[in-house]
């Protein structure tokens, strides 16, 4: 079954988890893993579906948006490393939900 | 059995992807993701895509896990419990994620893709390095801004000292 739909379904699979992770993780360092899990899913969103459209006739746009998905996310993992690393600084916590200066 | 490559890569990738997400030990997580790193780079073989196999192996392993993991390190107290961590959420977080799971997968089933058969297949890169410097030119070098001012930023954030 080397199909699109089976790599839609694997994808599928890796973003939900992304989601369940994002929504009950409480370590900013544990979001910042599923955030990546969802860039992932989308990456091979990408790539499946270049694969089953323009691969044949050498375009490969889906395969260059995945290259634009890895440099936001490499971007993206640094700042907000510095980040969780400032809020351990000041508050000797990186659990979001203790994090809670700014709530009235 | 020509399949069996392609099942294992993807039951890899699922699993240690449930592993990074309901793991209660970080550094867990942190391996766990290296496995889904590596099984989605596994996954772009399957579809041709050689140079993204490459390239996700050299920036997501060797470049954010590392960074990751320089992030549990030094967030984390080893000597005390507090590297232990727990999850919230997790009834209303296992709904909502499998009402979207169900909600994408029935939709990527039902919906008609075209197939198109492969007739021959050379090298990416040549490619992908001629539509990067030609069609995507101007996307590039704004990627390219934005990463370093990111990472300028990202240094500026995590210094020491007065700021």
């Amino acid at each position: 079954m080397n199909s699109l739909t089976s790599y839609l379904a694997i994808s599928s699979i890796l973003f939900s988890l992304g989601i369940y992770g994002v929504i009950t993780r409480k370590n900013a360092v544990a979001i910042l893993m599923s955030v990546e899990l969802i860039l992932n899913a989308s990456g091979l969103n990408f790539v499946a579906f270049n694969r089953f459209s323009g691969l044949g006739k050498n375009l490969l746009d889906g395969q260059v948006f995945t290259i634009f998905i890895i440099v936001l996310a490499a971007a993206e993992a640094a700042v907000a490393l510095a980040i969780i690393i400032n809020l351990y600084k000041n508050y000797d916590t990186v659990n979001v939900d203790e994090a809670n200066t700014l709530k009235g | 059995m020509a399949d069996f490559p392609f099942y294992l890569i993807a039951s890899i990738t699922i699993a240690s992807a449930y592993w990074v997400v309901v793991s209660s030990r970080l550094i867990y997580s942190a391996i766990a993701l290296l496995f889904t790193l590596f099984g989605i780079a596994g996954l772009y073989i399957c579809l041709y895509a050689d140079f993204l196999a490459a390239s996700q192996v050299i920036v997501y392993v060797g470049g954010i896990l590392v960074l990751i993991i320089f992030g549990v390190m030094l967030t984390s107290k080893i000597s005390n419990v507090s590297f232990q961590h727990a999850s919230r959420n997790q009834i209303a977080g296992s709904f909502f994620a499998l009402g979207i799971f169900t909600l994408i997968f029935t939709v990527a089933m039902r919906t008609e893709w075209p197939e198109y058969e492969l007739t021959s297949i050379k090298g990416t890169t040549e490619i992908l390095g001629t539509m990067i410097l030609t069609e995507y030119l101007l996307p590039f070098e704004a990627v390219s801004v934005l990463l370093l001012s990111a990472l300028v930023g990202a240094a500026m954030l995590s210094r020491r000292g007065d700021s």
